[in-house]
């Protein structure tokens, strides 16, 4: 009886121990998507096991609620924390619900990032946004630029309402990196206020009043589909271009009808390989991730974390007609 | 000469319309040509379909808030049936959006005549709960363009005689509802239950009723605009024709149907429902600032309530009145 206790004792401290060396071994990195289901978290999750892969010895633990309430990710957070996972990379569903969580989850030892949708500063160490203000402004002109000949001519933003931060950040920036990009000429900027009937009137009232525009740059969603859509019904495809930000599922028509050639959106993928990324090397030690180091995100680069712990990742996007159909099934 | 009157009244929007597309071509050269003239009747159309909706119920002295989220709702459903099962014909789908339609407009007749709750309480329950039902049905998801059918989106885009065909189904709704309107039990018992429900009672018309029917008419024609909105923007999401109800009450108070009912045209919301249009179509393309252009709009809308606060004005008076009769009214109203 005493040999059976002794047997079973050391073979339980033997499984411990066997348990403790395995996780020394491997990496467990918890990714927490906003829902589970949602083609967007999923192509994020396919980025982060090609991480795991590249980087090795790591396992991405790809998790999150059934409906995007921050109760449902406590809940995952809770459960992440009883794995012993060594980091966790969540997109909130509530920027300070899950700070206490978190903050349970950092004072064990796990390395917190969230990427996508961020968490407060106290929450995390670092933030990762899939593009910056910046570099968004840039593509759009870049994309304006890539529509007309030898990047040269008239265009026009169709915009949201007048007041939305976030079109009003990007449209400046534009204005600002406008002179970067000679030849290049900003007629005017409409605001459809996200509605489609007044987009798309909007989008007539462009074609009808400035012939020379041949290229309406729409960073919404709703603007970018209701010219598309404008510029089909007048018969001017092949004239007049839409481009600006939209996911693919939604441009996938546009593109089809040639109304648009290429778009830009951030690319989940990437999104899900550079948070694993960051937090595989904030696990190993190699940064701190304090604002104004630079963390090495494999094929991404180098990704600069800049003020209160937020980094961008890169470029957004480019969506065309060759990588439309594999993209509109994913999100 | 209370016919007269509206004469008059039609006729002045007709001029002032007039005026206005003389105004704007005159910034923007080709703005009154033929063929931008049909692209602003087009753009008008489904407005038009959920005006002629609105004044009947407006005529019945109610209100039908939910007429958008109507269109959002039947819009969602019939863009998710014709992406989920591509081989439907386009007949059966808008038969099942004027259905959807009709039993949305239905839910609100019936709590306006059996519960005898004021109509716009009613309707603005109903506004939010049909567009909760739009979100619940779709997840907050889209059907976008590519997973329409081309007779989906096609249908209402072909040109017949120069006009789409969504022009073309304005245009037979406007005839219809005239001859509702005007040469039947119902659009008589309609113009009776708001004008002078005490005498319409007295004539044997069941307001409560009367105004039940001008629900489901009035939804009825929504559920078709949630087809034809769906297929003119070639998306489907939760927020479409968002506003768009008011859009509808403007047009007919443009085109002086009275909010107090009984008094009000065919062609006067037809013409308020133009008379939008083209300022809609107009403020895109004579570079006119984003900022003034809301307030543009209001501003000609009360300057169209204030004319017809001084029409209304010159209403006949009702001389007698039977205690017992305004009381059933009471009741129900």
């Amino acid at each position: 009886m005493k040999l059976l206790k002794t047997l079973a004792l050391g073979s339980a401290l033997a499984l411990a121990m066997l348990a403790s060396h395995a996780q020394a071994e491997t990496i467990k990195i918890g990714l927490v998507a906003k829902s589970l289901g949602n083609g967007f978290f999923e192509a994020a999750n396919k980025g982060a096991q090609e991480a795991a892969k590249e980087l090795g010895g790591v396992e991405v633990i790809y998790t999150g609620p059934t409906s995007t309430t921050a109760e449902g990710q406590i809940e995952v957070i809770n459960a992440l924390i009883a794995q012993n996972v060594n980091a966790i990379a969540i997109s909130a569903n509530d920027p300070d619900a899950v700070v206490p969580a978190l903050k349970k989850a950092m004072a064990r030892g796990i390395k917190v990032i969230s990427w996508d949708s961020a968490v407060a500063k106290d929450g995390r160490i670092v933030h990762l946004n899939p593009s910056s203000n910046e570099l968004i402004g840039k593509m759009c002109l870049q994309l304006a630029a890539a529509h007309l000949p030898d990047g040269k001519g008239d265009f026009a933003i169709l915009s949201a309402t007048t007041t939305s931060t976030n079109q009003n950040t990007w449209i400046a920036e534009m204005k600002k990196q406008l002179p970067n990009f000679p030849g290049l000429n900003l007629v005017t900027t409409v605001y459809g206020d996200d509605l489609a009937d007044k987009s798309y009137r909007e989008a007539q009232g462009l074609l009808t009043s400035q012939p020379n525009v041949k290229v309406i740059v729409a960073p919404t969603t709703v603007g970018v589909l209701a010219a598309s859509q404008a510029v089909s019904d007048a018969k001017k495809i092949g004239t007049v271009y839409v481009t600006g930000l939209g996911l693919p599922s939604e441009m996938a028509g546009a593109i089809k009808s040639g109304a648009t050639k290429e778009f830009a959106i951030w690319n989940p993928i990437d999104l899900g390989y550079s948070a694993t990324q960051i937090a595989y090397h904030l696990v190993k030690g190699d940064t701190d991730g304090k604002p104004g180091s630079d963390i090495s995100a494999g094929r991404m680069g180098k990704i600069k974390i800049g003020d209160n712990g937020e980094a961008a990742m890169a470029d957004p996007f480019v969506y065309d007609a060759k990588n439309i159909d594999q993209f509109s099934k994913i999100f | 000469m209370i016919k007269q009157l509206f004469k008059f009244r039609e006729m002045l929007l007709v001029v002032i319309i007039a005026v206005l597309l003389g105004v704007f071509s005159s910034r923007s050269p080709g703005f009154a040509s033929p063929s931008n003239l049909s692209n602003i009747f087009n753009d008008t159309s489904i407005l038009i379909i959920l005006a002629l909706g609105q004044m009947t119920v407006i005529l019945t002295k109610s209100i039908d808030l939910s007429v958008a989220a109507n269109v959002a709702f039947t819009g969602m459903a019939v863009a998710m049936l014709n992406a989920a099962h591509p081989g439907l014909p386009l007949a059966l789908i808008v038969l099942i959006a004027l259905g959807i339609g009709a039993i949305l407009g239905a839910i609100n007749g019936l709590f306006v005549w059996k519960l005898g709750i004021p109509s716009i309480v009613v309707t603005l329950g109903t506004l939010t709960i049909y567009r909760g039902m739009a979100f619940v049905l779709s997840g907050g998801g889209w059907v976008n363009a590519h997973q329409m059918t081309e007779p989906f989106l096609q249908t209402p885009r072909q040109l017949f005689l120069g006009l789409p065909v969504l022009g073309w189904t304005a245009i037979v709704i406007v005839a219809i509802i005239y001859i509702v309107m005007s040469r039947t039990f119902l659009g008589r018992a309609i113009y009776a239950s708001g004008g002078n429900p005490t005498a319409a009672v007295y004539a044997g018309i069941d307001v409560g009723r009367t105004r039940f029917f001008a629900f489901v008419l009035s939804g009825t024609l929504a559920g078709l605009c949630g087809y034809l909105w769906v297929s003119r923007y070639a998306v489907a999401y939760v927020d479409i024709a968002a506003g768009f109800e008011l859009d509808s009450v403007a047009a007919c108070v443009i085109g002086g149907i009275s909010t107090l009912g009984g008094i009000g045209s065919v062609a006067g919301a037809v013409l308020g429902s133009l008379f939008l249009g083209v300022i809609k179509n107009a403020l895109p393309v004579i570079n006119i600032s984003p900022f003034s252009q809301m307030a543009i709009s209001g501003g000609v809308i009360i300057a169209a309530v204030i004319f017809n606060a001084r029409q209304e004005r010159r209403r006949g008076r009702i001389i007698l009145r039977d205690r017992g009769a305004s009381e059933t009214i009471e009741g129900i109203a």
